[in-house]
């Protein structure tokens, strides 16, 4: 482990475990133009970890969560750095955390990890496994503040099905770059939810790979660009096996000066990939002026036998006749327009099946309207 | 008592005038019926009352029991007592009926009404206009007939109880069923001492909700005013004869 190196996709082509196989960014890349580079600390270009992010655990009574040395064989074997902070954080963690759920059994209830920054530069590696048919769902919740790289991985085994949240709940002055990536076994479900609310840089990684015919995968999205903040998002759906299927709807909304919001929605159906059925979708909320999106489909196809393919993005103000139509019935302004916003996130949010998850993300959205 | 009254109402989108003086008073217990083509001018007259934010009033009032309504904000046009029916209800995305309609309420009501008595009072409202109870936890017209969504604006009138309504083209898309079922959710609307403004092409809904003035409207004023033998001169004469005198007044 450490050594090889191999293509990930045409779009990345290039990944290895050795952060001197790449570059230090100068913002020219592709996938770093849209990065504000000088925000992150230095993230980029080799920082020390001289800080912390603490991780805490609650997990479900079927689910058995360790915490491992580097050295443990379980890690990385899903996964190779896909660019240079990514194998930063894969070079550079102390310990990592591993989380199994054993062959057909299925959790009672979400295993939550609590990533709690204290400051400083850190870097963190967790890995998820599934074994055949059993299923879980797992929490990944930042809150604090730090400069944080990490890498996730979800191994998802034959006939199992994963659901995880990633909330990003940080604190304002915090950055965060994360690789969240999925295998999927053969008929494997997994089902992501990243909720991007806090932070000052944040850019998530969200990639899914197919090991076997029959795989679904399901990516949610949901941000709020505040001022100044940089939210990042940037999916990769790579379909290298015939019948498997993916949807990924991302929804966000922005406010204030300098509010940011990037997607880039990578999806490739390969030659062998005949009968994929994919979707994906971006649909920005420009609530003022000042702000700035950036969303960018990429659909590539290299099969002529698909089951269906689209892609659509579209970035707009609150539509005038829907908050007439409101405010014709007598609701005043304010509460019109947060109808509008809560129900254009709200319909994602109803996606969450997590009951005080659901109500405790929607809280949040409400916050972040009022604000 | 009630008094929508508009005088020398002249209304521009976009830079073209589009209402040529307008007058026209409506009293409680009053209905009007506003007829005429096409492009002549009666959503944008609609509109205007409501104070949709595209259309400009150049000139003239808009007076609800004497107070001006032109210098309202939307919202508090309607908390004022008037109600729009729209001609085309607008679909709101993520936004359930139920919520919706408790929104409005405890807005023109000024006080939110207790969940229980709310919950039973949109039942039975619905169940009048023959509304699946289902239609509460959908999204606002998203996905509905165009009857359905006629029904729902009715639904929201006499929900909310304005002083006076504006119902543009309530009739249009209705089969006879829902055209007989929204009558008498009208009807049952103007026996409370409430005005109506019926803005219709045809005088099929005339039959079941009997006005008591007819307004013929050409190029954007009215050109022509009778009582209800005036719409059934529409009926066999059509609008020609209007639409030459409006073009040329
Ligand atoms: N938002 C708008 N932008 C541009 N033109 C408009 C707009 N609204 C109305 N108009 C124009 O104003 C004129 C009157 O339109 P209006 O909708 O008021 O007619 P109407 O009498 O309600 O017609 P209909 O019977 O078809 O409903 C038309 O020529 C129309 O094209
Ligand atoms: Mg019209």
């Amino acid at each position: 482990m450490g050594l090889e190196t191999k293509p990930l996709s045409t779009l990345h082509e290039h990944a290895s475990y050795d952060v001197d196989d790449f570059v230090v960014p100068t913002g020219r890349e592709e996938e770093w133009r849209f990065t504000p580079l000088r925000r992150l600390r230095d993230l980029h270009k080799g920082a020390a970890g001289d800080g912390k992010v603490i991780v805490d655990v609650a997990a479900a009574p079927e689910v058995t969560v360790e915490t491992v040395s580097r050295d443990d064989e379980r890690i990385g074997r899903a996964y190779v750095p896909a660019d240079r902070v990514s194998a930063q954080a894969y070079g550079s963690f102390a310990q990592a955390t591993v989380v199994t759920v054993r062959k057909e059994v299925v959790a009672t209830e979400p295993t939550v990890l609590t990533m709690r920054g204290e400051g400083g530069v850190a870097y963190g590696h967790t890995t998820v496994i599934l074994e055949p048919f059993a299923q879980a769902t797992v929490v990944l919740e930042h809150t604090g503040t730090a400069a944080y790289a990490d890498n996730v991985e979800f191994v998802v085994g034959d006939g199992a099905s994963l659901t995880v949240f990633s909330l990003q709940n940080w604190a304002s002055d915090a950055v965060h770059l994360s690789h969240q990536h999925a295998r999927l076994g053969r008929d494997a479900r997994f089902k992501s939810f990243t909720v991007s609310l806090g932070g000052g840089v944040v850019r998530i990684a969200p990639s899914v790979a197919y090991d076997a015919p029959g795989g679904d995968a399901e990516l949610y999205g949901i941000y709020f660009a505040d001022g100044g903040q940089h939210l990042e998002h940037r999916l990769l759906v790579d379909h290298t096996q015939p019948n498997c299927r993916s949807r990924v709807d991302y929804r966000g909304a922005l406010q204030d000066e300098d509010a940011h919001a990037v997607w880039i929605g990578d999806v490739i159906i390969r030659a062998e990939a005949e009968g994929t059925d994919t979707y994906e979708l971006n649909r920005n909320l420009v609530l003022t002026d000042g702000t700035r999106v950036d969303s960018v489909p990429n659909l590539e196809i290299l099969t002529g036998e698909v089951a269906g393919a689209g892609h659509a993005s579209a970035s707009g103000r609150l539509d005038d006749q829907h908050l007439f139509y409101l405010q014709a019935r007598g609701i005043p302004y304010d509460t019109a327009r947060r109808m509008v916003v809560r129900g254009f996130l709200g319909q994602l949010v109803e996606k969450i099946d997590v009951l005080d998850l659901q109500e405790r993300v929607m809280a949040a959205i409400d916050e972040e309207i009022a604000r | 008592m009630a008094t929508l009254e508009i005088r020398d109402l002249h209304v521009s989108v976009e830079d073209k005038e589009i209402l040529r003086g307008v007058d026209l008073t409506v009293k409680a217990g009053e209905t009007h019926a506003i007829m005429g083509p096409n492009g002549s001018g009666k959503s944008t007259l609609a509109y205007a009352i409501a104070g949709h934010p595209k259309y400009t009033v150049t000139g003239g009032e808009v007076l609800l029991d004497g107070e001006s309504v032109l210098e309202m904000s939307v919202d508090a046009r309607a908390r004022a007592g008037l109600f729009l029916a729209m001609q085309y209800p607008v679909e709101v995305p993520g936004v359930s009926v139920s919520n919706f309609l408790r929104t409005a309420v405890t807005a023109v009501r000024g006080e939110a009404p207790k969940l229980r008595d709310f919950a039973k009072e949109m039942r039975s409202a619905m169940a009048e206009l023959q509304i699946d109870p289902a239609f509460a936890q959908r999204n606002l017209n998203e996905g509905f007939s165009g009857g359905e969504k006629k029904r729902h604006e009715i639904l929201q009138m006499e929900m909310l109880k304005p002083k006076v309504a504006v119902l543009d083209e309530t009739d249009s898309g209705l089969d006879i069923d829902a055209l007989k079922v929204v009558s008498e959710g009208v009807n049952r609307f103007r026996s409370g001492d409430t005005g109506v403004l019926l803005i219709t092409h045809y005088t099929r809904i005339l039959r079941y909700v009997k006005p008591d003035f007819v307004h013929v409207f050409a190029a954007g004023r009215i050109v022509e005013q009778g009582g209800p033998e005036l719409a059934e001169l529409l009926e066999t004469e059509g609008y020609e004869k209007f639409t030459k005198a409006g073009a040329s007044a």
